[in-house]
């Protein structure tokens, strides 16, 4: 047992764990956002796709990779403050808003892939992102191939955990932020403007998909192909829960997705444990599951998630 | 209310215009009538690779056979029944696709059109009087595969990563297994599922644990392995198509399954108002040309003389049929 062990716990994997933890802390972060404002956002499937069809499409014409991503993001937002105006201007049921903008966004993805690129004979590909050693850190043994010689996405995924967290509970716009998830009414009463940090909030939940997106399709493979989200997007719904609505715990059950899933692509391998392969595929997921249903038990949920805000409305 | 004369002559000139017109528009629409309407319903994008192949053999009879051809993709399961059924109504002659998905509902669309003929990618047998079928056939491609990965690891680990365990992909990856332990008995394999058919970044992840683990020739039955191989420079088995393209110098070659001969023959039987339902997946076959070794490209100068040799005798052998590739559909497992 000890021989599979080391067998597996190599630089690979934890070098693996990351790339796979990046995209899934982009879209849960992103969702953190738009859910502590009080928005449930169900779109962040399509959204993811449409951001990765249009980061990819645009580094595909203009061969630079950071356009992509711009794009990426700004694709994001705008199908951000189209969930914003069904379910903060229009006041609309969050789920069907939701499920709504995930349907349209990946239909509108395969629709403009079409297009763009009409019916290619063979998948059409980027340069993708390469690896970024930093140097002096990268140097460092173990630490340094694991965490220092990534994508640049991935350090900017990595920063962004502690700068969500300060922004949320040490700026003057979290503590805002927050109290428009919590009781909008006290923080209307106050001059916040309530559906103003609620858009704010998807907006970045947007961008923040639009990293996601990106990622997948210029970081970690270079080719924009229908499946390249499957699912992710419905993960990171989870794990904010499983995170309690915070961006360091969120990070951590991203993390722990990935090590289950990093390690279940190995086990599988590996032939050792003889059970049907669906049970390692399924273990990330009955994991994350379990975990948001132990951890669930003490979470707070912003009181006024679900609840579109009318002015004057008692 | 009167007319006046110019009115009416402006009228009856307009009237006459569009006879003819419509006549000179609808003539060469009766010519057209005669060419074959062929349709085709695919579950997926026509990007999927097993799809793909169907979709590229049905454009070249377009071209080479002179039929009409046009096809729906992404059609979920629930929207199968219409579809088909809209193509059967507008006088569609012949309807092909993949019905694993929708495999019931296919079946009984067909029941209710007897006179058109459905031929569908499928695990189950025919039925009268029009559903015949067809499958990727190709394990006798991906036998020689399993040979060329065999002779040419140094590890002697090989590794595949397959998208799911059903019978199609089973009998290909136990077949390129096979081809690999029987030109090398030291060879050791790993064999990883993503669960789905399209998830490349799933796929290249289970590519990289293989590789971390010594696998240096890898088959990507999915995309997204060839990827893998190409950063960690060790070498790849393509499926499907020619990917040779994506990394020439990872890729050694790989089966290709190609789809013409069965279309070829089924435009044909259609065409002649002779067709039965029939099981068509011989046409898969590499005696038909249904599958053969995609061209080694760069690798023709690279890989040793003895290797090509050992492949093209054995190739012989299969197409003498004195050589028989086993067809193993259990769910393949890893050795170490």
């Amino acid at each position: 047992m000890s021989e599979i062990l080391s067998q597996i716990f190599q630089i690979g994997f934890f070098a693996a764990l990351i790339r796979i933890a990046t995209p899934l802390i982009f879209g849960t972060i992103g969702e953190m956002y738009a859910e502590r404002a009080g928005v449930l956002n169900l779109g962040i499937e399509g959204m993811m796709m449409l951001t990765a069809m249009a980061g990819f499409s645009t580094t595909y014409f203009t061969h630079n990779l950071w356009l992509g991503v711009l794009a990426a993001m700004a694709t994001g937002v705008l199908a951000g403050l189209l969930m914003g105006l069904l379910t903060v201007s229009l006041g609309l049921s969050q789920h069907v808003s939701g499920i709504g903008i995930t349907l349209l966004c990946s239909g509108l993805s395969f629709f403009f892939y079409r297009l763009i690129f009409g019916q290619p004979a063979s998948l059409p590909k980027i340069k993708p992102f390469h690896t970024v050693a930093i140097p002096v850190l990268s140097k460092i043994p173990i630490i340094g191939p694991i965490v220092f010689n990534q994508f640049a996405l991935v350090y900017i995924a990595l920063i962004f955990v502690p700068v969500s967290a300060w922004l949320l509970y040490s700026t003057p716009w979290g503590l805002n932020l927050r109290t428009v998830g919590e009781n909008p009414k006290a923080a209307y009463s106050a001059g916040v403007s309530v559906s103003a940090y609620r858009y704010q909030g998807l907006i970045i939940a947007g961008a923040l998909s639009g990293l996601a997106g990106a990622f997948l399709a210029m970081a970690q493979y270079n080719a924009y192909t229908f499946g390249v989200v499957s699912g992710r997007g419905w993960v990171c719904i989870a794990l904010i829960v499983f995170g309690q609505w915070d961006p360091y715990k969120s990070a951590a059950g991203a993390f722990l997705f990935a090590f289950i899933d990093a390690l279940q692509l190995r086990l599988q391998a590996s032939g050792v444990i003889h059970v049907p392969y669906q049970v390692f595929l399924m273990m990330p997921f009955v994991f994350t599951i379990v975990g948001m249903a132990l951890v669930s038990r003490n979470a707070r949920v912003p009181a006024a998630l679900l609840k579109p805000f009318r002015k004057e409305e008692r | 209310m009167r007319h006046s004369r110019i009115t009416r002559i402006v009228f009856v000139g307009l009237i006459a215009f569009m006879f003819i017109v419509g006549g000179a528009i609808s003539k060469p629409t009766f010519a057209a009538e005669k060419k074959l309407k062929v349709a085709a319903v695919f579950e997926t994008p026509i990007e999927e690779p097993w799809v793909h192949q169907i979709h590229v053999a049905l454009l070249k009879a377009k071209k080479q056979l002179g039929i009409e051809y046009t096809w729906s993709e992404s059609v979920k399961p629930a929207d199968f029944d219409r579809v088909l059924r809209e193509y059967a109504e507008k006088g569609y002659q012949l309807i092909m696709g993949d019905a694993f998905g929708a495999e019931r509902i296919t079946r009984r669309v067909a029941k209710a059109y007897p006179k058109i003929a459905f031929v569908f990618g499928s695990a189950l047998g025919p039925a009268e009087p029009n559903f015949g079928v067809f499958d990727n056939w190709i394990q006798e491609a991906a036998y020689l595969s399993g040979m060329i990965a065999g002779k040419m690891t140094k590890t002697n680990k090989v590794g595949v990563v397959a998208g799911m365990a059903i019978p199609e992909i089973n009998r290909l990856v136990n077949a390129f297994i096979a081809g690999a332990k029987d030109v090398n008995k030291k060879v050791k394999c790993k064999v990883s599922f993503i669960g789905s058919f399209f998830d490349p970044p799933k796929a290249k992840e289970a590519a990289l644990a293989q590789i971390e683990d010594g696998v240096d020739v890898i088959y990507a039955e999915r995309f997204g392995v060839i990827e893998a191989a190409k950063d960690k420079h060790i070498l790849a088995i393509s499926n499907m198509s020619d990917q040779s393209k994506l990394a020439p110098d990872t890729v050694i070659t790989g089966p290709v399954w190609d789809m013409w001969p069965t279309v070829k023959y089924v435009v044909g039987l259609v065409k002649a108002g002779v067709f039965t339902a029939q099981d068509f997946g011989s046409f898969s076959y590499m005696s038909k040309g249904g599958c053969y070794l995609a061209p080694y490209h760069k690798w023709a100068k690279k890989l040793p003389p003895e290797v090509k040799q050992l492949v093209e005798k054995r190739k012989q052998e299969i197409l003498a049929g004195t050589f028989r590739v086993k067809i193993d559909e259990a769910t393949p497992k890893s050795d170490y």
